[in-house]
């Protein structure tokens, strides 16, 4: 099976049902009737028949293409829709006519019946494991009631209509309307991770008629119909209504469980049919499955086009010659040769004759051209599934082409668009610093550089979670000493949150949080001694350092967006009530008692350092409440909540009044834990131009956090928009005064002198304003506004200097995707720097997407982990999927997996830049060497009567292309390097050629087919000139036809070695074997077909019987062809000599420079390899360039109202509740238990310090990627100080260089190579560490030169960071 | 990690982020060679002034001396030329040429004479040349059937399709069957020396050496294998319809007779180009004293067989004396002269600009210390 399954995987891009939509009509109608478009759907619930009227899609996928039978036709049919398939039996079958053939049919025949029945093979192994994977979806086991009871039913048979019932953890087979679940109130709980992606759990509830039909006997007869909307994508709307027993109730989205969802924590529930199959949001969600092109594609695409064109002109004019000549000479000359019997004058014979060269000529565009880049392109995907530097060690996942034929436009990425969750991050939220009373803990590292001791918290409390970390045992003293500040600061961790716990046994405690922020505190607190065990509505049940106490939950005030808080009410044993608050801390610390101002103070300067960490902070506060002031207040808040109308408001204000006059207890810092190597990756992708925007369905202020500390956003940026108008028109004006502010600040930072390119940009985009204007007024009515502007976003972006970022929500970015607005939406997001949408829906991803693809006319690139990134993906020009993590439904439906976003710069920095280098260098020679083949003929067709006559042997020609000049040609192809690996990491700037696609364009296909051209008249006429009149030694002339065939065809094939060599830049072993080899083989080949054994067996096919060893043992032909071979390539290399030597490209520069090392090092040894030995201050210069920003990280990601759920005690089902007070029933014999184990050891005070933790020693942690890592750091800090100040001020040289490789060398001299055994270092280790310390290097090169007063930045940043943080807060 | 209980919990995924399954799978951790992590080790060459100038110069300074080698001796080579058409009224041949009928019976003979300036010395080479002829038409190369060449009784009997029209004449095969040989080259050429005192002798003339040996010896045999009679072995067909022997009458040489007869041989070897020369004959060097063809007058004898007017052919006939590298060939020596030249020059011109203009090399110190 495993097998079977990388088989599949690598065969075969999508075996999943997602990507191909058939409909079929059930069995009853079994009919491939196209339905009309649905305006409306009724389903009647337990009733097929009346279903059955409407053909409904059933739950049934098909994915797959063929069966046995209709294989060989339908395969053979869509494989001649393949143009070049259809070109090639169109030639094939005139070369059956004998009257045109001047080719044997074997010369077209062998290599097209290889390319199709290969193609064959890889189709019937893709349809097969379709089919494998259809039947599989298909027959899972769903519960059916029928007919009153519950059966088993395949998936498959599922029908629009039946009711359905789930148990828990199960995937929900179709997008059911939820009748009732075994929770109160009808509630159950979905996790949505297959479709949005967001791992946290989500409630729906039942509509209240319907819940009450608890089991299925009731749910047999119920016979309500549902009237709702046609099948549509919208994951977030559903809108219809169910008429049951003459009334009609509404229903919305909170009522639907969508097929793809997990059922979770419900026991079990039951729905009703009403999208099955191919109609499920799911499925219309996943997009359409396009053939990937790439570029180079598309490119040679219209190049064969193009050469058709020519052939078909070299056809005519050969034909007319053909025409001219039988009429003046071969009509004479037909006493020796007399027209064949079909022709009886000039012009049909020139007719016939155009066919002939078209045959001929036809080897151009070979079909072993599009053989050859498959094989390459193969070959480039196996290097990539090979790359060790792609394969994560952790899950155990290589990196993995599942296409292979998207490889070279991995170097021509403009754009990257990611996911947040799960691809930038983890998705873990750990617990990292906290500030307490004043005082900070949580330093992971100290200044020593000794590995900080992961605390070990089970012999102090044996609830902790074992996969909680933290390094700082300063805090767990304390929390042991007593400090009531610690202690109290945890208590408020355990008590203040909406997590659910879950014992299954006694102490496995499992936290379900809806934030994994929550999540992360929770632990935090149950690490260090307040463990939360349950709760029930009116009650929270904690372990406090191993005594359980029952604290009654009085409130809960809850969470939301503009309160950015949330406190709880508890009134603990001792009858004591005390609010307990914790929130966004801008919100926080205005609500504290002015006599925490000192406090407040120090806590504030800890907040500013966890910010400038990159991690979410949140404030925490307490307030003692007398019992008056709760009676007063619980009063009001009663109102409030009874309030029919405003209800929010009053609310709202009702909390505003009690979370007055707290008390500052700390601040907690939280990081969202990035994955490794996020921000170097980042910054690198940006150095080489690629523009990185995070599309995620996240918060916004979670993904700004992100935004922030994965580098995306910097504090030295100009400015970040963010865009959260609800209308079309606040969207439009948002939009625009973002621009307004762009061209604004660009122009006071570039002064005066540019002021009338920034008049003329301006006016410019003022134009596009003006014509968005009034349309806007219009409603959208003039479709054609678009073309009318067509330039606007580059000559905007031109005029644009400086950096912004723009932050734009789902609700906003649905206005900017319509039609009217795309441009403008695309010419203000393009002239940023970075771009995060957030709250965006899976299907919004693919049309940012598409909107880049349409307007920018640039190769775009997706990366996701999760099933909601499935159609930005598959819209993309490239998808990447993270694989190792949950789903692997963004795996299937991606172009390439791998399991770390950081692998991303090695696949388009190296592989993609290699294989776009390949690629075009061996379309380049490609088509030089068939011209030069060719086009012999065409010469030749002057001299022959224009009768089609080829030059060469037809086994030559038959040859030419498939043994003598194809391996060298693929070695290139495959193994070629300009630089090497590390050079195209160190130099971004290398990746820009294929940006600008540089390498292979139509000007540089015409100058390859010039060059060939050229090559076939030196080919064609130096052999001619010679041989015309020469003899041989023995006086038997040379012009003989067979001859001349042998010295061209030899001439030709020594000219294109010659050159392959000259092009070939990276000469490995096999690349000498292939070229030797294939000259070898030339020769060896042609010695066999000349020979005599084979003429005695078939003297009618070889009719060259002793032609080589009688041509190729006379001087005068080696002296033809060295002739030949010099004219040929003198001029070539005089050409590259001088392109290299006065205007070299950065990669002709890297590769001498790197030629000149390599003789340097020789006698100099590995001088320069220990430049940079350490890491150790490089955390120290990160968090110097960022500067204290603080940002207030509220993340909570959940929704709000989940409080409300808890304090109802609608989301308690008895089942927990009953585990809840069991739990508080049994607690204290259980601590007494644990107390009774604990004896014989030492006191718990004292256990901290004595277990060393022996698993650290020997096992390596691994380190958090925001501590400094240190990588061999312990043994020279001193120098590494230095030699860090000392890259700091060298990095920014080099970077200028970048930019200009021909500027004068003294500048740039030194820098790199610093910079080069850095890297080299850096990159050749594996360890976390080393890729911190590429970071400094690369954040150094990407900061330091952006603006000149790097070490000036502490005051200027602090202006610019009120601003940045004031605009993050304006939501 | 610490949230990793958020995630792993809900059972149906199982791969788990502390590599919990880690131990128990193989790692596919792939293989680190130098071939799969592209490393292998590689020469790789740059194109600098130090290797692309000398290459110039080298390639100059080999092509030049070669050239002028060539050249002399293409130069020390005679030749000599009679085009015999007879388009000229005043040609002797004029006539012949003017009524020529394909059955006429009688052979048209005419004579030239003309006047050798210089002595040939040793084997001196004797060509027809024919001009305007299409022996490269790709109709015209493929009608022939090699099996028959080779003696294959079956293809004797039944010609192949290529040789159409050709194959079969008055419901008989025709052997060789095809239009090259039918429109072999059937003039005869004489030579007589017209000694100073008045004496015409007959110039000797070998027929034989004259086709490559493999053609002679591998690709055309006679049919019958090694039977001596060859008009047997010819029975049942017939000649093509040009000729006015059948192929077992070419000579009276069993060795030089049927299809192993050398100037069918030559004929049947069709030329690359419209105009093209052939060996006919070799006057061999009998006497190392004297001079094969001394200075003099000479008549050359042309039964005129061979019609070429109607589609504006020349023919010709040809003297020439070879060298070690073949016969007369100025071009290449011009060409390699010239070839070499230009690299020379153009090393000079690329050293110049590279000087004058390069920003490379100049600060060679492009790595630090």
């Amino acid at each position: 099976m495993t097998v079977l399954k990388t088989l599949q995987e690598q065969w075969f891009p999508l075996p999943v049902p997602l990507h191909r939509k058939k409909k079929k009509t059930g069995s009853a109608g079994g009919r491939w009737e196209k339905r009309r478009t649905e305006e409306e759907r009724k389903v009647k619930a337990n009733d097929r028949e009346y279903n059955e009227k409407f053909q409904y899609a059933s739950n049934c996928i098909m994915t797959s293409k063929y069966n046995v039978l209709t294989f060989l036709p339908v395969n053979l049919f869509e494989q001649f829709q393949e143009v070049a398939n259809t070109y090639f039996l169109f030639l094939l079958i005139l070369q059956l006519i004998p009257q045109i053939s001047s080719l044997s049919w074997f010369t077209t025949i062998v290599p097209l019946a290889l390319v199709l029945s290969i193609t064959a093979v890889k189709d019937a192994t893709d349809d097969y494991f379709r089919h494998k994977s259809d039947n599989q979806v298909n027959n899972r086991q769903s519960r059916v009631l029928i007919r009153g009871s519950l059966q088993n039913e395949k998936w498959m048979n599922v029908r629009v209509g039946d009711i359905i019932k789930l148990e828990n953890n199960q995937f929900v087979s179709a997008d059911l309307l939820l009748l009732s679940s075994s929770e109160p109130h009808g509630l159950c709980y979905i996790e949505t991770a297959e479709l949005d992606g967001e791992t946290n759990m989500k409630v729906r509830q039942s509509v209240s008629v319907t819940a009450e039909l608890g089991d299925p006997n009731n749910l047999a007869t119920f016979d309500g119909e549902v009237v709702c909307e046609p099948p549509n994508n919208k994951l977030d709307r559903f809108c219809g209504a169910l008429c049951w027993r003459d009334k009609k109730y509404p229903l919305t989205n909170q009522n639907m469980l969508l097929r793809g969802c997990v059922l979770r924590n419900t026991e079990a529930c039951y729905g009703l049919v009403i999208f099955a199959g191919p109609d499920t949001k799911l499925m219309q969600n996943s997009g359409r499955t396009k053939f990937k092109r790439t570029s180079i594609d598309r490119l040679m695409n219209t190049l064969v086009l193009w050469i058709f064109g020519f052939l078909v002109c070299m056809g005519v004019i050969l034909a007319v010659g053909n025409a001219v000549w039988e009429k003046e000479v071969g009509s004479l000359f037909q006493s020796y040769l007399p027209w064949e019997p079909p022709v009886d004058n000039f012009l049909f014979s020139s007719f016939l004759s155009f066919w002939s060269y078209v045959i001929i000529l036809n080897t151009v565009m070979p079909i072993s051209l599009y053989v050859s880049v498959e094989v390459i392109r193969l070959g480039h995907s196996y290097f990539i599934n090979w790359d060790r530097q792609m394969f994560c060690s952790q899950r155990n996942t290589a990196a993995e082409a599942r296409t292979t034929t998207l490889n070279e436009e991995l170097g021509q990425v403009e754009y990257i668009f990611s996911d947040k969750t799960g691809t930038l991050t983890q998705n873990i939220m750990s617990f990292n610093k906290c500030s307490i009373n004043g005082q900070t803990y949580g330093e992971g590292t100290d200044r020593m550089g000794t590995q900080p001791k992961r605390l070990d918290f089970t012999p102090f409390n044996s609830l902790a979670d074992p996969d909680f970390s933290f390094y700082d045992d300063k805090l767990l003293e304390l929390v042991k000493v007593g400090d009531p500040h610690a202690q109290e600061f945890f208590r408020l961790l355990s008590l203040c949150h909406t997590v659910m716990s879950e014992e299954k046994s006694e102490g496995e405690l499992v936290y379900k949080a809806q934030s994994p922020d929550e999540g992360a505190l929770v632990t935090a607190a149950r690490n260090f001694g307040f463990v939360f065990r349950s709760r029930t509505p009116g009650t929270i049940t904690t372990t406090e350092m191993g005594r359980t106490v029952t604290y009654s939950l009085l409130a809960i005030l809850d969470f939301n967006n503009i309160r950015k808080r949330m406190s709880v009410i508890v009134r603990n044993p001792e009858g004591r009530i005390r609010l307990y608050c914790k929130g966004a801390d801008t919100v926080l610390l205005e609500r504290l008692h002015p006599s925490n101002q000192e406090l407040m103070a120090v806590t504030s300067d800890h907040l500013n350092e966890y910010g400038a960490d990159g991690l979410r902070t949140l404030a925490l506060a307490f307030r003692d409440l007398s019992e008056e002031e709760w009676e007063v207040w619980s009063e009001s808040h009663q109102f409030a909540d009874k309030a029919t109308d405003c209800r929010e408001d009053r609310l709202a204000a009702a909390y505003d009044k009690i979370e007055q006059d707290m008390m500052l207890l700390g601040a907690t810092a939280i990081e969202d834990k990035l994955q490794e190597g996020v921000p170097e990756t980042i910054a690198l992708l940006s150095l080489a131009n690629i523009k990185v925007w995070v599309l995620t369905g996240d918060k916004q202020e979670t993904a700004v956090n992100i935004g922030y500390s994965c580098k995306m956003l910097t504090d030295d940026m100009g400015e970040v928009f963010i865009i959260g108008g609800h209308t079309v028109q606040s969207v439009r004006q948002e939009l625009r005064r973002a621009r307004e502010r762009m061209v604004e600040m660009s122009r006071a930072r570039d002064g005066e002198k540019r002021e009338g390119m920034e008049g003329r940009a301006e006016a410019c985009f003022m134009g596009n304003g003006f014509g968005g204007g009034p349309e806007g007024d219009g409603g959208g009515g003039k479709p054609l506004q678009g073309s009318s502007f067509p330039s606007p976003p580059s000559s905007f972006m031109d005029s644009i200097s400086g950096e912004f970022g723009l932050v734009i929500n789902g609700h906003s970015l649905a206005h900017a995707l319509e039609a009217d607005m795309e441009l403008e939406f695309v010419s203000t997001a393009c002239a940023c720097k970075a771009v995060i949408c957030c709250r965006v829906t899976p299907l919004q991803k693919a049309q940012v997407v598409e909107l880049i693809k349409k307007y920018r006319k640039a190769v775009t690139l997706a990366v996701g982990d999760g099933a909601n990134d499935v159609s930005m993906i598959k819209s993309a020009h490239i998808g990447v999927g993270i694989s190792g993590q949950e789903g692997i439904q963004a795996v299937l439906a991606s172009d390439y997996s791998f399991a770390q976003f950081r692998f991303l710069q090695r696949l388009l920095l190296v592989h993609g830049r290699w294989s776009y280098l390949r690629m075009c260098r061996f379309l380049c020679y490609f088509f030089y060497k068939n011209f030069a083949f060719t086009m012999v003929h065409f010469w030749f067709g002057f001299f022959c009567g224009f009768s089609a006559q080829t030059v060469y042997d037809q086994y030559f020609i038959t040859l030419y292309n498939i043994v003598y000049t194809s391996l060298p040609v693929l070695a290139m192809g495959i193994f070629d390097q300009d630089v090497p690996e590390q050079r195209s990491l160190e130099y971004p700037k290398l990746y820009e050629p294929g940006q600008l696609n540089l390498l292979f364009n139509k000007k540089e296909f015409f100058i390859c087919i010039a060059q060939g051209i050229y090559t076939s008249v030196v080919l064609f006429f130096v052999p001619y000139a010679v041989l015309s009149n020469s003899t041989q030694s023995n006086g038997v002339p040379l012009a003989d036809y067979q001859t001349f065939a042998v010295t061209t065809a030899t001439a030709l094939v020594i000219v294109v070695s010659v050159q392959i060599a000259l092009d070939t830049g990276f000469w490995t072993v096999i690349n000498h074997v292939f070229v030797w080899g294939s000259l070898g083989s030339y020769f060896t080949i042609m010695f066999a077909l000349h020979s005599q054994t084979l003429f005695r067996i078939f003297p009618n096919q070889f009719h060259f019987v002793g032609c080589a060893q009688s041509t190729l043992l006379k001087p005068v032909v080696w002296l033809t062809i060295a002739l030949a071979t010099a004219i040929c390539v003198v001029p070539v290399l005089a050409f590259r000599f001088l392109k290299l030597d006065l205007k070299p490209q950065l990669s002709d520069t890297v590769r001498y420079t790197q030629l000149v090392l390599q003789k340097r090092r020789k006698p100099a040894g590995r001088s320069l390899g220990g430049v940079w030995r350490g890491a150790g201050s490089v955390s120290e210069s990160r968090l110097g360039t960022r500067g204290g920003s603080r940002r207030s990280g509220y993340a909570f990601a959940h929704q709000e109202g989940f409080g409300e759920l808890i304090t109802s005690g609608k989301n308690m089902r008895l089942s927990s509740l009953g585990l809840a007070s069991f739990a508080s029933r049994h607690s204290s014999s259980w601590i007494e238990t644990l107390r009774r184990k604990k004896n014989p050891h030492t006191p718990p005070s004292a256990s901290g310090d004595s277990s060393p933790a022996p698993s650290r020693a020997s096992g390596p942690v691994p380190p958090l990627s925001n501590s400094s890592s240190v990588l061999g750091g312990s043994q020279e800090t001193p120098i590494e100080e230095e030699t860090v100040t000392e890259a700091r001020q060298d990095v920014p040289t080099v970077s200028c260089s970048f930019g200009q490789p021909a500027a004068s060398g003294s500048a740039r001299a030194s820098p790199p190579d610093d910079l080069t055994s850095a890297a080299v270092r850096s990159h050749g280790t594996d360890s976390p560490g080393g890729w911190t310390l590429s970071l400094g290097t690369v954040q150094e090169a990407l900061f330091g030169w952006k603006g000149t007063e790097v070490r000036v930045d502490a005051s200027d940043n602090q202006e610019s960071q009120h601003v940045a943080m004031e605009t993050s807060q304006a939501e | 990690m610490m949230a990793s209980s958020y995630k792993d919990e809900d059972g149906h995924i199982s791969v788990s982020g502390t590599g919990a399954g880690a131990g128990s799978l193989p790692s596919k951790k792939p293989e680190n060679t130098a071939f799969k992590q592209q490393r292998l080790p590689a020469w790789q060459p740059v194109l600098t002034a130090g290797t692309v100038l000398p290459a110039f110069f080298i390639i100059g300074l080999i092509f030049i001396p070669i050239g002028i080698g060539l050249y002399v001796t293409s130069n020390n080579i005679k030749e000599f030329e009679i085009d015999y058409t007879g388009l000229d009224p005043s040609s002797p041949c004029f006539n012949c040429s003017q009524n020529f009928s394909w059955n006429s019976t009688k052979p048209c003979t005419c004579s030239i004479p003309f006047y050798l300036e210089q002595p040939y010395e040793s084997n001196v080479f004797m060509y027809y040349g024919l001009s305007n002829f299409y022996q490269n038409h790709r109709r015209y190369v493929k009608s022939r059937d090699d099996s028959q060449l080779n003696g294959n009784e079956e293809s004797l009997r039944k010609p192949s399709k290529e040789c159409e029209p050709y194959a079969r004449h008055d419901n008989r095969p025709i052997a060789p069957c095809g239009a090259i040989a039918n429109s072999m080259f059937n003039d005869t050429l004489e030579l007589f020396y017209s000694d100073p005192n008045g004496t015409k002798t007959q110039i000797p003339l070998t027929a034989t050496g004259i086709a490559w040996w493999t053609d002679k010896h591998v690709k055309f045999r006679n049919p019958g294998g090694n039977n001596d009679n060859l008009t047997a072995a010819f029975q049942g067909t017939t000649k093509p319809i040009n000729w006015r022997r059948p192929a077992y009458e070419l000579d009276s040489d069993p060795e030089n007779n049927g299809f192993i007869n050398e100037d069918f041989i030559v004929w049947m070897r069709t030329a690359a180009l419209p105009t093209f020369r052939k060996l006919y004959r070799i006057i061999q060097r009998r006497n190392t004293m004297v001079p094969t063809l001394p200075r003099g007058n000479y008549t050359l004898e042309v039964v005129y067989n061979y019609p070429v007017r109607s589609f504006d052919g020349r023919k010709r006939m040809i003297f020439s004396t070879i060298s070690w590298m073949g016969g007369k060939n100025p071009f290449l020596g011009i060409a390699y002269i010239t070839v070499g030249s230009v690299c020379f020059l153009l090393g000079v011109i690329l050293l110049f600009i590279h000087h004058k203009y390069d920003n490379r090399n100049n600060n060679p110190d492009i790595s630090s210390n």
